[in-house]
Order: structure tokens, then sequence, then C-alpha cells
């Protein structure tokens, strides 16, 4: 399994390669929520960006909001994307709508107040993201370098079993990846502190290693600022339950994720890698807003390791989950892709189990559905920085 | 059968695989751990127990690295969480 392996994608007439063909609807404002939420639900392959902010922001908050929300709808899994604005909000929606249109794929923007209300903008947009999934019916599958692709790592609801075996054959994985010359992001920035000697050891320069020391630095300042110890946030009560004590165990841990291979650069959150490999991504430890981050970097797929059992999705991206919990394979199998537990019964080797991920994203990126794509999981969360007024 | 997973051969702690009753021999892997540590409490699925005495404010070693300090002295057998390990990164006065 070196560089020259293939899944089936869709070539985009940007370069990219998507793994899925879905309608974004995006609401600019909370106010707008319910009346996008209405488009996607009547229209098969319309997939709900549940923005909730746009108003009373912070402006460091709409830009990110705005930039972020612009990737969505340029994200190669995105074939066309539906703007839904009020019409009064903070956020410019013309600009993202401006945006979007700068991508390759078609955009339309909505505006509640100028439609005349909400059963005749759902109207609207209902035939719209029909006329959009008409035309994606003619798109085909064709033959794609795994280098296309571009892979989100995350972790949620960790317990011991995560340290122990999802996560480090999630390592396994990941160096399959960027073996491939895929590029692989590690992310949630408050959950690698006390584990940031091994990411700083596998930096490829000074530079990369320096970025990174900075925003650990930063996150644990800001973490401290707020006058709370970590815990209860870092580690979560539910880690604590399952084992895990202190957010330098917890970090350790979860730095397993990232395998073995030189950290090739440091990206703000939502910023898209340009080199193959494996990245890190600053962002929160929460888990919707972290992987609105990964996706919004242009993750096509985001694989999932979870201990206590966590059965989100996203919007756009499949994601993968693996446990290496028995009982909660047992208990929630249904949200699970890959049962783990296998390295702790001893029944099968860390690295076949990150073998068996690796396939397992490989017949996704080709179409192969996830559980959380099954159960209509479709969250979605956003980095806030500021108050809201 | 193991009931504990000793990550780091420079761990003081190992990981407990089963739920452990007060009493357990823990055994990692094929031997028995020596000198033989005897689980001294009930340690659930996945939680730590000490494998060497561990005096108040030396650090508690799991992955190879520290995880926190030792907030009492802790015996070989003892379960080691929120009670007697604390965070030194993720304390704002310690």
């Amino acid at each position: 399994m070196t560089g020259n392996e293939e899944f089936l994608g869709y070539r985009r007439a940007d370069g990219q390669v998507g793994v899925r063909n879905l309608m974004a609807v995006i609401p600019t404002c909370g106010c707008a929520l319910h009346v996008a939420t209405q488009i996607a639900a009547r229209v098969e392959g319309a997939a709900l960006i549940a923005y909730n902010g746009g108003c009373g922001q912070t402006e460091a908050d709409i830009t990110v909001a705005t930039r972020l929300l612009a990737q969505y709808g340029r994200h190669p899994n995105v074939i066309g994307s539906l703007v839904v604005s009020l019409g009064c909000e903070t956020l410019n929606a013309a600009d993202l709508t401006q945006r979007i249109a700068a991508g390759w794929a078609p955009v339309e923007l909505l505006v509640i107040q100028k439609a005349g209300g909400t059963r005749r903008t759902v109207e609207a947009g209902v035939e719209l993201a029909r006329q959009m999934g008409d035309r994606a019916k003619r798109l085909r599958r064709e033959l794609c370098p795994m280098s296309s692709l571009t892979i989100g790592l995350e972790c949620g609801g960790s317990d011991a079993t995560s340290g122990m075996a999802a996560n480090p054959a999630m390592g396994i994985f990941s160096d399959l990846m960027v073996a491939q010359g895929a590029r692989v992001i590690l992310a949630e920035t408050s959950e690698l502190v006390g584990a940031e000697h091994i990411l700083v050891e596998r930096a490829m320069n000074a530079r990369v290693a320096e970025r990174f020391s900075h925003t650990i630095r930063e996150c644990e300042v800001r973490l401290k600022a707020t006058g709370e110890d970590f815990m209860g946030k870092q580690p979560s009560p539910g880690n604590v339950q399952g084992g895990i004590t202190t957010v330098e165990e917890k970090a350790l841990g979860d730095v397993l994720k990232g395998g073995s291979t030189p950290v090739v650069d440091v990206l703000a959150y939502g910023q898209p890698p340009t080199l193959p490999g494996l990245s890190f991504m600053d962002t929160p430890g929460n888990d919707p807003a972290s992987v609105t981050g990964l996706v919004a970097a242009g993750s096509q797929i985001v694989v999932f390791t979870t201990g206590r059992g966590n059965p989100m999705g996203n919007a756009i991206a499949p994601v993968v989950k693996v446990t290496g919990n028995a009982r909660t394979f047992a208990a929630m199998g249904e949200d699970m892709d890959i049962n783990a537990s296998t390295i702790i019964s001893g029944e099968e080797t860390i690295a076949q189990v990150g073998s068996r991920i690796y396939e397992f994203c490989l017949r996704v990126a080709s179409g192969g559905t996830t559980a959380a794509e099954r159960l209509g999981h479709a969250e979605f969360d956003m980095l806030r920085l500021g108050p809201l007024y | 059968m193991p009931n504990v997973l000793r990550i780091s051969a420079r761990d003081n702690v190992v990981v407990a695989l089963v739920d452990l009753s007060p009493g357990t021999s823990l055994e990692l892997g094929e031997c028995v751990l020596e000198p033989c540590v005897t689980s001294r409490e009930a340690i659930p699925f996945g939680h730590k127990v000490a494998i060497a005495r561990i005096a108040k404010g030396q650090p508690v070693t799991k992955y190879g690295a520290p995880i926190g300090v030792a907030v009492e002295d802790i015996a070989p057998g003892e379960h080691v969480h929120v009670h007697n390990l604390r965070s030194v990164r993720g304390v704002v006065k310690p």
C-alpha cells in the first residue's frame, strides 16, 4: 500500500475531488434557521448547515463564520449551495454568496424579507435545490488517487480505551494515508496540553515547532484566564468516569491519533492544508465545533475515535466512528463503523485495526456509507471567540 | 489472561482491562507483576492501579510520561484517580 491506491470519487472543475454530491443549505443567521431547515428537509441530497450565529456577534466571530461558511459552500462534497438570509443580519449574505460563487459550483441567495415570508421562501428554496440536485445526477464517479483526499482526525467521548486501542490504531491509519500522499489533519488543541513535547519533536522544522508550542501555550493561558481549573472541561466528566484523571493523561492518549510522521504545518481554525502529510489545526476540543473546522478546511472524510460512544456526524462529510471499548460497541454498535476493542482482547494487533480503518475509508470515499450518515447525523457548530450582544 | 495493561515500561500505574475486585492479583501478559501486586480496592475497567509506591508530590507516569502528581502517598494496588492524582497543567492554583 504505497503511494498509488485509488478510489472512485467525483472530479470537480476546480481540481478538487468530492466523495459525496450534496446541496448545502446555509442560513446566515439563527432567524433564518427554520426556513433553511424546512428546505433541506424537503429535498433529497440537501444538507442543512445549521449555523445560528450571524447577528449580535463580534466582528472577529462574523469574519470567521463568513470564511467557514464560504468554505462549506466550496467544499468538494458540495455540488451547489443555497444561502438563506433573513435580510437584516450582521453577516453579509451577498458577500458570502459571492465568495461561494468564486468556486466551481452554483450558488443561489434567498432573502426571507424580500421573498415574502416563510412559506414563499421555502417553496422557492425547494425548487432551486431540486434543480441543483437534478444537475448532479449526471455526475459520475471516476478513479482518483488517495493523494486527493484530506482526512480530519477527531476524538470524542474518550475513555481509557481511546489511548490503548482506538487512537493508536488511528495513528497507523494516519501513517498509511500520509504514505499515499494525502493531507491528514490532527486537531483539538486543549486536548494536547501535556503531550506537546511529542509533536514538537516531530515538527518538520523549527518554525513549525515554535508555532505549535505557541498555539498550546495560548490555549492554556486562555483556559486559565477564565479562573477555572480544566477539570470538568479537559477531561470532561465522562472522560473521568472512563478512567482518565488529568488533561496530561488525556493528551498523551490523544496524541497517538497522529501516528508517527512529521508535523508539516500548523493551521488556523478552518484553514485548508496546502502540504501533503500530517498538519495540526488549532480547534477547540468541543467535537461539533472541531469537526466543522476540519471539514471547512476541505476534509472529505473525518475519522472519529470514541470510547464512551459519540454518535455525531457532519452535514457534508462522512464521519467514520471507531471505538476501542467493547461495552460501547455492544451497547451502541449501530453508531459505530469499526470495532477496535479487539486490540484490548488480544484478537487483533493495533496495525491490523489501523489497516481495517484504511480499507473502510477507501470504501467510504468510493460511496460506501457510514453509520452516522445512515442515522441522519448532520451536526454543526462553530468556534465562538466573543460574547453575544 | 492479562487483567491489566502497562503501556510503557516507565509507568508506575497500569490500566485495568476488566473490573478488578479487591484482592485480585495483577497480571500483565504472561507474567504476574514482580513483586506480586494485588488490588487493594475495586478498580473499574479502564481505571488506573499503582504498581509501585508513589510518594506524595511525585509524578504519576503513564504512556511513559508524567500525567500529574500524587496528592498523597499511594501504595501499590491502590486505585489512582481524581482523589489522589492531580494535574499539573490543568489547575489555576496548584
